[in-house]
Parts: C-alpha cells; sequence; structure tokens
C-alpha cells in the first residue's frame, strides 16, 4: 500500500486540498500543450505577416495598376513588366485542364463505388485510388514530361516540348482520387429513404441516380471539385517540369506557360538577392495565390457546409 | 474535455458546522443545480445520504438522477458545458470550496459506472492497482499482492480469477468485469462509492452478485446506488430517492417509499404509472 | 421528385444501366491503369541505372558518373528531423485540443487555423521558411531551416490524425480513470496515450512520408541543388531526393533523364518502406492489445 492511502484517519481539511506541487505540475503540462497547438496560430500569423510585409514593399517600388493592367510578366528582363495576368493564365489554364480530366473521372468512379461496386470490388478499388493520391508529384512531373508529352506529341503535331495540356492531364490523374473520395462521401450522405423512394415510383437504378442522388449530393460534390481546383491551383512541381517557364497570356494548351508555382521555383532555384525587386516578386506572386486557395477553400468549405446543413 | 475550474464553485474554504439533522449524514446536499449548456437537469436539489447505507436515486431516464450523482465526486465538471452550483459536504467539508483539488476528492468518492470498463491494456491484477498506478505510486510486490488480494476478495471476485491474475481484465465474462471494477474502485480505499446503474448491463445471475456484493460493502462504505429499475432499489437500499425531471420529488426510507408514497407522482411511478 | 413522375418515366432499360456501370468502373480503373504503365515504364528504366556506385556517387557533370547519395542522406536527416520535431508538437497540439481544450475559445481558434493551415498550398511554406527561418533567424539556407519548415508544413496532418486515433479511446476510459483519483494528465498519459499509440504512430508515419517527397517549399527556400558534401550539422546546406531528381529532369541529356528514373525508383523504394513500417506497426499493435 503506497504511502498516501495509508493511516488515513477520517476526514480532515488537508486532505482533500490542491497540492501545490501536483497542481502546479499540471498546470505546466496544461500550459506546454496548449503552446503545441498555439504554433499553428504562430504559424498562420507567420505566414500572412511574412507575405503582407513584403508584399507591401513590393507596392512601394510597382503601382498597384501596373501590376493588375499589364498584360506581360518580365521582372528578371531589363525591360521589367509586372502584370500577373500571364501568370494567372498559365495556373488557370492548366488547373482547368486538370479539372477537366478529374472530374468525370473522379465523379464517375465516385458512382461506381457508392452505387454499382459490391464490398469486395470497393476494398480493392479505394486503396488503390489512394496510392494515386500518395505518388510523389516530382514524379508525375517525370511522366508529364518524359512519356506523356513525347506521346501526345504524335497525335499533335504541334504541341510544345513545354506544353499546358500534358502537365494538365496528368495533374487530373492526381487530383481524380481527392474527387472521387469526397464525392463518394456526399453521395453515400444521400439517406436510403430516397433512393427507396424513387425505386417505389417505378424509377431505375439510372434515374435513381441521375435524378435523385446526383441532385440531392450536388453541394457535397461541387465542395469536392472546388477543394481540388484549390489543390491544382497551388500544384507546383508538375507544372515546373513540364508546363515551361515563358509566362504566356494564352489560352491555348498546346503553348508553353508559366503557373504561378512555377515562377516561384523560377526564383527559387536562382540565387536572388534579398530586397531587390526579384526578391518581392516571390511574395507578390505567393501572395496572389494564397489569396486564389484561400478565397477557394472558403467556398468550398461554405458549400460543404450547406450540404450538410441542407441534408 | 478540461476540468475548468469553475467560477461558481469557488468560494474560500470554511469548515461548516453540520446541522443537527445531518449529524449522521456522510454526504450532506445543499441547494444543487446543475446544467448541461442551457439544460437545467439538476434543480435545487438539497438531502443528507447517512453513512454506511445504501441510498437509491431513482427515476424515469433523463430526470436527472445520474447527473446528481456525477456532483457528488465532481466528475459532473468533466464533461464540456457542464455547469453546477450549490454545496455538496463530504463529512462537513464543501468539496467545491476553492482550494479542494477535485482529483483528491475523487479518491475519497469511487465510482462504478454503467458499462463495466476495466482498462483492455491491463492485467487483473494492474486492473486492480490501476488506482495507484495511475497516480504515480508503485505499490511494493508484497503489499501490492495484499492490497490486490483484498481488493478483490471485497468485491467477491477473488475466488474465481485467483489463478489468473494476469490475464486481461477485458476477458473476464460482463458481471466479472463490473465487479473487477469495483474492486478497483475499493483499492484505492474511498469511504463513499457511487454506482450509476451498475446492474443495466449485466443479466440477472450477476445482477444478483452484485446485489449481494453491495450488502457487504456496506458495512464499511457509504453506497449511492442509481437505479431504473425499482425492484433493485426496494431490495438494495434502505434509503431511496425519487428523482423527475430533475427535481428531488421524495426522499426517505425505502420502506416509507414502497409503501406509502406521500407525493402522488412517486406513487405513479413506483406503481408503474409512467416511466 | 417531379421528374418521376410514373406517366413520363421511361421504362428502366437493363443495358443501358450495365453500359453506364461499365463506364464507371473503367473511370475507376483507367487511371490506376495508366499509372501502374508509368510506373512501369520509370521503373524499368531506372532499375538499369540502379547500381552501388549510383546510391554512394555524388553528382557530376556526366550524367554516367553521377549519383544521389548526397541527396538520399539528405533527405534522410531531413525527414529524420522534422519528425523530431513535428511529432511532439503535433502530438501535443493533438492532446491539447481532444484533451484540454473542450469548447474553449481558444481551441476553437487553434481548431480553424489548423483547418486552414491544411489547404495552404505547400510552396507557400517556402516562403515562410526562406523569410522567417533561413533569413529574419538567420539559420541559412540550412538543414535545421528546412526541417523547421517542413516540421509546420506537415503538422496540420499530424493533429488531424492524432486526433482521430484519440478519438477511438471510447470517454469511459478517461471516466474511469478520473474515478480513481487521476489527473487529467495522467489519464492522458497511462491510459489515453497507450491506447491510442498505434493509430498516433500509424498516422505520423503516414505524415512525415509525406514530407519525402516535397520539392518545392525545399527549392523556394533555397535548397542546393548540386552538393557534392554529406551535411555535417543542423547548420550545414544539404539537398534532398526529389530536388536532385528534378535536377536531373531539367537536364537534355538522355543519360540524366535516366539518373532521374533511378532516382525515383529509390523515392518510391523509401515510400514504400515508410507505408510498410506503418502496417507493420499497426499490426503488430493490434495483435498486442488483442
Amino acid at each position: 500500500m503506497g504511502g498516501e492511502t495509508t493511516g488515513r484517519g477520517r476526514l480532515d481539511v488537508a486532505d482533500m486540498r490542491r497540492r501545490v506541487g501536483a497542481h502546479a505540475r499540471e498546470r505546466v503540462i496544461e500550459l506546454l500543450l496548449t503552446a503545441c497547438g498555439v504554433v499553428s496560430i504562430v504559424t498562420t500569423v507567420a505566414i500572412l505577416g511574412v507575405l503582407v510585409f513584403e508584399t507591401a514593399s513590393f507596392f512601394a517600388e510597382v503601382s498597384l495598376a501596373e501590376f493588375l493592367l499589364d498584360t506581360r510578366w518580365t521582372p528578371l528582363f531589363v525591360d521589367k513588366h509586372f502584370g500577373i495576368w500571364p501568370l494567372v493564365a498559365g495556373t488557370v489554364l492548366t488547373s482547368a485542364i486538370a479539372i477537366g480530366v478529374a472530374l468525370p473521372f473522379g465523379l464517375l468512379a465516385a458512382i461506381y463505388l457508392s452505387e454499382f461496386a459490391t464490398p469486395r470490388a470497393r476494398s480493392l478499388l479505394k486503396p488503390a485510388l489512394e496510392v494515386l493520391a500518395g505518388v510523389p508529384t516530382i514524379v508525375y512531373g517525370y511522366f508529364a514530361l518524359v512519356v506523356l508529352t513525347p506521346l501526345l506529341q504524335r497525335f499533335i503535331p504541334d504541341l510544345a516540348g513545354f506544353n499546358a495540356l500534358s502537365p494538365g492531364i496528368i495533374m487530373g490523374i492526381m487530383i481524380m482520387p481527392m474527387i472521387c473520395s469526397l464525392s463518394e462521401d456526399a453521395i453515400f450522405a444521400v439517406p436510403e429513404s430516397m433512393r427507396e423512394g424513387a425505386y417505389a415510383l417505378g424509377a431505375g437504378k439510372l434515374q435513381t441516380v441521375f435524378r435523385v442522388v446526383l441532385p440531392t449530393a450536388f453541394s457535397g460534390i461541387a465542395a469536392s471539385v472546388i477543394l481540388a481546383i484549390s489543390r491544382a491551383v497551388g500544384e507546383t512541381m508538375i507544372v515546373a517540369i513540364a508546363a515551361g517557364q515563358q509566362p504566356n497570356l494564352t489560352a491555348n494548351p498546346r503553348e508553353s506557360v508559366e503557373t504561378m508555382t512555377t515562377y516561384m521555383v523560377q526564383i527559387g532555384l536562382g540565387d536572388t538577392p534579398t530586397g531587390t525587386i526579384e526578391y518581392k516578386t516571390l511574395f507578390v506572386v505567393g501572395a496572389s495565390l494564397f489569396v486564389m486557395t484561400f478565397a477557394i477553400n472558403l467556398l468550398s468549405q461554405r458549400l460543404s457546409r450547406r450540404f450538410r446543413e441542407g441534408r | 474535455m478540461m476540468v475548468p475550474d469553475l467560477a461558481e464553485g469557488r468560494r474560500p474554504y470554511r469548515a461548516t458546522q453540520p446541522a443537527a439533522a445531518e449529524v449522521n449524514a456522510k454526504l450532506s446536499v445543499q441547494n444543487l443545480d446543475a446544467w448541461y449548456g442551457a439544460t437545467h437537469v439538476v434543480k435545487k436539489v438539497s438531502m443528507a445520504i447517512p453513512a454506511r447505507q445504501i441510498t437509491a436515486v431513482i427515476g424515469p431516464s433523463g430526470c436527472g438522477k445520474s447527473t446528481f450523482v456525477r456532483c457528488l465526486n465532481r466528475m459532473h465538471e468533466c464533461i464540456p458545458g457542464a455547469r453546477m452550483d450549490g454545496r455538496v459536504l463530504l463529512d462537513g467539508v464543501d468539496i467545491y470550496a476553492g482550494d479542494i483539488d477535485p482529483v483528491l476528492v475523487r479518491r475519497r468518492v469511487g465510482m462504478v459506472f454503467q458499462k463495466p470498463n476495466p482498462f483492455p491494456m491491463m492485467s487483473i491484477r494492474d486492473n486492480v492497482l490501476a488506482g495507484l498506478t495511475l497516480t504515480g505510486v508503485r505499490p511494493r510486490g508484497g503489499e501490492a499482492d495484499a492490497l490486490v488480494e483484498r481488493a478483490l476478495r471485497g468485491a467477491a471476485l477473488w475466488d474465481e480469477v485467483k489463478d489468473s491474475l494476469g490475464k486481461r481484465g477485458v476477458s473476464l465474462s460482463g458481471g466479472q468485469q463490473q465487479r473487477l471494477c469495483i474492486a478497483r474502485a475499493l483499492a484505492v480505499e474511498p469511504e463513499v462509492l457511487l454506482m450509476d446503474e451498475p446492474c443495466s448491463a449485466l443479466d440477472p445471475i450477476a445482477t444478483t452478485r452484485i446485489e449481494d456484493l453491495m450488502h457487504s460493502l456496506r458495512e464499511t462504505y457509504t453506497i449511492v446506488i442509481v437505479t431504473h429499475n425499482m425492484q433493485q432499489a426496494a431490495r438494495v437500499s434502505q434509503k431511496t430517492a425519487f428523482f423527475y425531471t430533475g427535481d428531488l420529488i421524495e426522499f426517505s426510507d425505502t420502506d416509507t417509499i414502497f409503501t406509502s408514497p406521500r407525493n402522488k407522482r412517486t406513487e405513479d411511478y413506483i406503481t408503474g404509472k409512467f416511466g | 421528385m417531379a421528374g418521376l413522375d410514373p406517366g413520363q418515366a421511361k421504362p428502366p432499360s437493363r443495358a443501358l444501366e450495365r453500359a453506364f456501370a461499365g463506364l464507371c468502373l473503367a473511370a475507376a480503373l483507367l487511371p490506376l491503369l495508366l499509372l501502374f504503365v508509368l510506373l512501369a515504364d520509370v521503373v524499368y528504366d531506372g532499375l538499369s541505372r540502379l547500381d552501388w556506385a549510383f546510391l554512394t556517387s555524388y553528382p557530376s557533370r556526366r550524367p554516367e558518373r553521377a549519383g544521389v547519395l548526397a541527396g538520399l542522406v539528405g533527405s534522410f536527416y531531413l525527414v529524420g528531423l522534422t519528425a523530431l520535431i513535428a511529432l511532439p508538437l503535433g502530438v501535443g497540439a493533438a492532446v491539447y485540443l481532444e484533451e484540454y481544450g473542450g469548447r474553449g475559445r481558444l481551441a476553437q481558434i487553434i481548431e480553424v487555423n489548423i483547418s486552414n493551415l491544411a489547404g495552404v498550398p505547400s510552396i507557400i511554406y517556402g516562403l515562410l521558411g526562406l523569410e522567417l527561418f533561413a533569413r529574419t533567424l538567420a539559420m541559412g539556407r540550412s538543414l535545421l531551416a528546412g526541417a523547421l519548415m517542413m516540421a509546420l508544413l506537415v503538422m496540420p496532418i499530424v493533429i488531424l490524425s492524432t486526433r482521430e486515433a484519440l478519438r477511438t479511446v471510447p470517454l469511459g476510459m478517461r471516466e474511469a480513470g478520473l474515478a480513481l483519483g487521476a489527473t487529467r494528465w495522467q489519464v492522458t498519459r497511462r491510459i489515453v496515450l497507450p491506447m491510442s499509440l498505434p493509430g498516433i504512430l500509424t498516422g505520423a508515419i503516414l505524415a512525415i512520408a509525406r514530407a519525402i517527397g516535397e520539392a518545392a517549399p525545399l527549392i523556394v527556400l533555397g535548397a542546393l541543388t548540386y552538393v557534392d558534401f554529406l551535411p555535417d550539422g543542423l547548420r550545414s546546406a544539404f539537398t534532398v531526393l526529389p530536388i536532385q531528381i528534378f535536377n536531373w529532369i531539367g537536364r537534355p541529356q538522355a543519360g540524366f533523364k535516366l539518373n532521374a528514373a533511378a532516382g525515383i525508383v529509390l523515392l518510391l523504394l523509401m515510400l514504400l518502406l515508410f507505408n510498410g513500417l506503418a502496417i507493420y506497426l499497426r499490426n503488430y499493435f493490434q495483435r498486442r492489445t488483442r
């Protein structure tokens, strides 16, 4: 019997009083754990601080009007232009191609998993699809540049060596599992009673899927697609390897484009001295990327909340 | 999951002179209110729980009886959003006074839960000793053996498990698991034992064994048992409290409650008109 | 459900339904098939280049003499350091949120922060690493700066998976411990953490495995692409395997593409190793607790 519990007579006051040492120990541990949690707040504040600080110093030299109205992005040339649109166009183009691939594949796969697959097929397919999302992006970049682009060039003769199409397609394959698994969750959440209601009215499986299940799960599916867009916009290595490094205000997927992320990699690879305007462009592009993804994520959160509440 | 310092409960400690009526009371509850968020689940309850007797708390589900006993060892406040007001005196000491450590209160007022909950990663022996090892006390071999035997005998489980103390606690049957949990509570040497529907997950035979055990425990411990089973209350307890929608409707000797209840609702409940 | 008016509904066609199910299955299988072909291709190319000299050589201007030693060692150091920093912080934060935070205001703010951080593109963390660790805290483009940055990057994932593991411990276990007179920390350390350890470890390893494949934030941080030495301390410059691969992919000569393929095979092997370890640990603990 330990000393703590032996030799106790009737309850006396001191018995249940806080013991200073033990209490202090608990408080210290709680404080340490709280500090671990606070690290996430500090991280957010630091990211915002870094972006705001360097962006502000960028706009001290370049006007907001030039940033938003110029159509050329040439900060590394002698004749410097700071129009963000070519980079935005590159990002939007590659992301759009990626979604164009990922959405049909992801959604149809989700319908298969939730409406048609046997439990056994499900248990094999789901982890296999997760592998797709777990392959490092540098590996996908290699596939896009070394395998897919030469292959596509056989069918599309005027496809440039660096182009938006090939990395876009590969990126689509990478984010397809994300759309698939989130959409499947949304489809799965459609109450069985709604399906049964449709069957009771004599509807077949197809009609039930297209007229009842998909419309009901729509905002959940939309949330998953939007989250996938955010992922594509922020994706770096695939486009940095295979899309090229020429800021190009174009919607032509056969041409070489530079995305916002690729530009950041380009600056990161060069030995850009701090304090120069080139160094600051790194942060202003980063801030633009941050704002874009944050807005997209927010929209996705909204939609998925509406989906959960409307269910 | 935090253990908050209840602002309402923080009062400077002061010794309270027990009132004449409470001289024999082990636990004296005064104007106890309890809430979950905005829901008022226990309303201005006052009662004196006598030492070394079994007090049964009965009432329809949702009447606040579980919350009430959880206030008696400060477990109520472990639930986020839970709040209480009022006083609970243990041998005349307010366990909600500002300088009282809830952790130490719980070593004097043990608790057994509805669902048997032995620690799955521990052997039977380690489960019994858990109250000590968790708090950093390492009893020496001989002492530990004696304590394990004493607690298991106290919980009427010794003869069944004495040859398999190294087996996992969760390998026992439901009734045995519940007695193991009682042994685990006894090993801390509490003075009060709170039992929150301890037999609701057990079969009739296991229930009988627990009820028999309660009779023998009564000699040493003050017991408060929450039960939804009126026959059980009648069988085991000396005092019975009837709760309804958070109010303490009636509290008196068990015989009185079951033969001549004073309140109409008590009578309706024990005669099975609702519940 | 107006569209389901029985009067206008066509009789459901079994053939059409079959065809649609087949289309859906194809949509699930085609990307997998493509990945399989691509992986087979890269493994075929890579294995032809993979030998002992490749593993033990520094980069070179001539593809056939170049090796991955610096990247391989750098990746191991970086991932190890990242784990050392991210695990205690992530598990601590998860324990705070699950076991201590409750519905408090601070806990809510932290939760919103974590879910937002999880959506920040990894390259943005590179900016944080560059400005905060490399410049302001004067760590330079060192292993330490890289590991701190990567730790912040994987922390939201560690926290998320740890919280899930903690949630698998039934509330009754905590109550049983508290009712025995144990403090919140004693219950956490001696009951909740041991019970959720397999889940925590599995999740943590998978989170760390993500760090192995990351290149973008490290490039922005300024990790070197041509390194012919091994890191000799926390302040040392470094490179990692993905950056080495990136460097080789960017070279025009075919020989370097082959090197990249071999590097990719190594990278995938490392990932396989980590995932295998996670699965092994989970099974090991499951056996032990049964």
